[in-house]
């Protein structure tokens, strides 16, 4: 049995070790690509284990240095942290193996694997830490990383896409540490363990709700919930195949991370105003999302304004904040993630055996790929939440959580953008796979049959994650439980403080 | 950039800078001063040496990318971390040893590894703005 | 004091929003790093000002009484060097934008977003800059 310094040293100890080592050997990409896929199984691996030693209920908690909280900086895993972790690991692999190919050499020229490293090092702490201005350490770790391989080709579409991003991230991320600034201003302490019990005591609860609101709209952005989600349709579908599918899967549930957290543990004293402004957030978000995608015809731009729609129903369950919502929202990130992640893989498979991500100079793929058409229609179908897939079980329980909560119009607009997504994929669908393949595709479709390492790379993490699809649909009962635990878990908030602080209160020490 | 008094004056700088920044890296224990600020001092006096001579110039002086250097500044920061573990403490808990009167300490090691990381990642920028 | 740190981050915060929201990719940098520098200035706020002695421990004693907050000092430092690093990245990629896009105007900028009313927009567009072949 491993003890906790370790198990929460571990998933950050693997990909920073991944960053140093690759910066170390820039010059040699072969080495990095080694290097970077170990980094990545080890993240994994750890992951497996922290989620082993938290999943029946337990809170891990870690001083780093030794300081005690909360004067130091704590790691903790509860059980959503641990399985936000576990998730990461798994991105981290498939993405990883998948990105080996396609322009992989391009790509490691222009410092891929550091930053790719670099991205889940960010992700990762962003997870664990329990320590607010750390959290904010880590989103700047994630974003310079990101912007980074955004970048990474260096057309004039990526420029004019990262000037954008940049912007937009980086003005959030300075409301972010303004927003710390004011929480510390109130409270003197950082550490979120002891502003759980801190804050309920001020005096000025005003202040604490438009600290609470600056927070939301920080975080807001990160996770792009509407109307702060601008920076991500115009840039996530300039990125190469990979490096999309790790941001669609990774950098606005980060966001959503954080609003989960910050709204179930610091800021949960004022729900009666809080809840209704993100319901209302939520459903304009995933309206517009699914609007969006509607009028577009490039693959990627349809699957980046479906992240946006989706992002709403995660915040729904914020919104309404029982129990069932909470956990509702933890299943609907995890099977999003996994969804999401893969669709973008798909897509880019679809250019490597299509020749293009724009739906009009593509077709006839069901005839020439049945396999591939199938792993299409598994995540695409969740996506839209058709039974019995994972995403029919996670709006099912979000949908339900709304209704028992008398939020009827918030779970009626859930309802009618599933359906709208389902006219989006169908549309992929249609155009993609199943009208007649247009004019010289077939050079393409050439190129795919003849390189079989490729292929193979681009196919085993496709398979991989569908199959996790259909798990967490046809046996969701495991992986529900899990969630709704740990969404009691979030909302019985002593697990956590008392885990970093110990029982005594240091709110009651307090002059 | 490429001024005569620069050119002539960087000569002193870089060893005074070089030297200068050591001194502050190890007095950073105890007084003010540290890694973060030694690197700097390095940094700057490296990037006065470059400025009027080019990235050609910088490389030489170098021998190895900026990249590299702060590959190797995160790697000794994360290896000063990890003996705390095998304690069975927490990440980044500090060890000492005494061999002789003479303090060692895994600090030190996070201290050269910040020093690093600092001058790899200024002079990484100086090297694309050199590229022009 | 107080109320006139006050102020001065309000106006920071003010012309920064009002240099972000210009056209002028400059400007916008210039914004961002106002904006750094007022949040930098309400962290210092955060920790109170007024206390004139440094948190130093002096020599043969093991504790001091009252001191400066010396934490604001960490945060804005740790905040310091990483919108330092993020300005430096911005500048260099406005700075390549430049180059490659010939212009320094967001709105002209529409290589991701092209409008709908001009499909082929990448190839109509009179070219400001050579492409590196």
């Amino acid at each position: 049995m491993m003890n906790a310094h370790l198990l929460l040293t571990l998933p950050i100890a693997f990909p920073l070790a991944g960053v140093a080592l690759c910066a170390m050997l820039w010059a040699k990409p072969g080495a990095q690509r080694i290097v970077s896929l170990i980094a990545s199984f080890g993240l994994l691996l750890s992951s497996i284990a922290l989620l082993a030693a938290v999943h029946d209920g337990t809170v891990l908690a870690t001083q780093f240095g030794a300081w005690p909280a909360p004067f130091g900086i704590s790691f903790v895993a509860d059980m959503f942290s641990a399985a936000m972790v576990l998730i990461t690991g798994l991105m981290a692999v498939a993405v990883g193996v998948y990105g080996l190919v396609g322009d992989a050499k391009a790509r490691e020229q222009a410092f891929y694997h550091p930053l790719y490293q670099g991205l889940l090092l960010g992700v990762t702490g962003a997870f664990l830490t329990g320590d607010i201005f750390n959290l904010y350490v880590w989103f700047e770790v994630m974003l310079i990383s990101s912007f980074g391989l955004l970048v990474l080709g260096g057309t004039r579409a990526q420029l004019d896409a990262g000037i954008k991003y940049v912007t937009l991230n980086l003005v959030a991320t300075t409301l972010f540490l303004m927003a710390v600034a004011f929480t510390y201003g109130m409270t003197g302490t950082l550490n979120m363990a002891d502003l759980s019990r801190v804050l309920p005591t001020l005096e000025n609860q005003g202040l604490v709700t438009t600290v609470a609101i600056l927070f939301l709209v920080a975080f807001g952005s990160k996770a792009a919930v509407f109307p702060l989600f601008f920076w991500l349709p115009a840039a996530y579908h300039t990125a190469s195949a990979p490096v999309v599918a790790i941001f669609a899967a990774l950098l606005t549930k980060v966001g959503v991370y954080a609003i989960i957290r910050s709204f179930t543990l610091l800021f949960d004293g004022d729900a009666g105003f809080t809840g209704p402004i993100i319901g209302a957030v939520a459903a304009l978000t995933m309206v517009t999302g699914v609007l969006g995608a509607a009028a577009h015809f490039d693959i990627r731009r349809i699957l980046s304004f479906h992240i946006i729609s989706q992002i709403g129903y995660m915040l729904l369950g914020v919104a309404i904040a029982t129990p069932l919502a909470i956990g509702g929202a933890i299943l609907y990130v995890i099977h999003h993630i996994v969804v999401k992640a893969n669709l973008f893989l798909i897509a880019g498979a679809i250019k490597a055996a299509g020749g293009s991500f724009e739906l009009k100079e593509v077709g006839g793929l069901y005839r020439q790929l049945p396999f591939l058409s199938v792993l299409f229609l598994i995540p695409a179908l969740s996506l839209a939440g058709l039974p019995p897939l994972s995403g029919f079980w996670s709006k099912f329980v979000v949908i339900k959580a709304s209704l028992d909560a008398g939020h009827v119009v918030l779970a009626a607009t859930g309802l009618v953008v599933g359906v709208l997504t389902l006219y989006s994929m169908l549309k992929i669908w249609n155009e993609a796979f199943w009208k007649a393949a247009p004019e010289g595709a077939e050079a393409a479709l050439k190129s795919w049959r003849n390189d079989g390492a490729t292929r193979v790379a681009m196919l085993v993490p496709i398979v991989t994650l569908a199959a996790i699809t259909l798990t967490i649909g046809l046996f969701a009962e495991p992986f529900a439980d899990y969630s709704m635990r740990a969404g009691e878990q979030l909302l019985e908030k002593s697990a956590y403080t008392d885990a970093v602080l110990g029982p005594r209160s240091l709110a009651e020490a307090r002059p | 950039m490429n001024s005569l008094i620069l050119r002539t004056t960087s000569r002193a700088v870089l060893p005074a800078a070089l030297l200068f920044s050591v001194y502050v890296l190890l007095r950073g224990h105890n007084e003010p001063g540290g890694g973060f600020v030694g690197g700097l001092i390095a940094a700057a006096g490296i990037a006065v040496h470059a400025l009027p001579r080019g990235r050609d110039a910088l490389m030489a002086l170098l021998r190895m990318s900026p990249k590299t250097i702060i590959g190797i500044g995160l790697v000794l920061g994360l290896a000063a971390g990890l003996p705390a573990l095998l304690m069975a403490e927490p990440f980044l808990t500090h060890q000492w040893a005494f061999p002789g009167g003479v303090a060692l300490s895994t600090t030190l090691v996070f201290d050269v590894g910040v020093y690093l990381a600092v001058v790899g990642s200024v002079l990484t920028f100086l090297s694309y703005y050199l590229e022009n | 004091m107080e109320p006139a740190f006050a102020l001065a981050f309000g106006v920071m915060v003010a012309v920064a929003a009002y240099l972000v929201m210009s056209r002028n990719v400059l400007r916008i940098v210039l914004g961002l790093l106002v904006l750094s520098n007022a949040a930098n200035l309400s962290i210092l706020l955060a920790g109170r000002i007024g206390e004139r002695t440094p948190p130093l421990v002096a020599d043969g004693d093991t504790f001091i009484a009252t001191s400066a907050n010396p934490l604001p000092q960490a945060l804005i430092l740790t905040a310091i060097v990483i919108s330092f690093s993020l300005v430096a990245f911005t500048v260099v990629l406005f700075e390549s934008a430049h180059r490659r896009l010939g212009t320094l105007d967001t709105e002209a900028m529409r290589e991701a977003e092209p409008r709908d009313d001009e499909p082929a927009q990448a190839a109509k567009r009179p070219k400001l800059v050579e492409e590196p072949a």
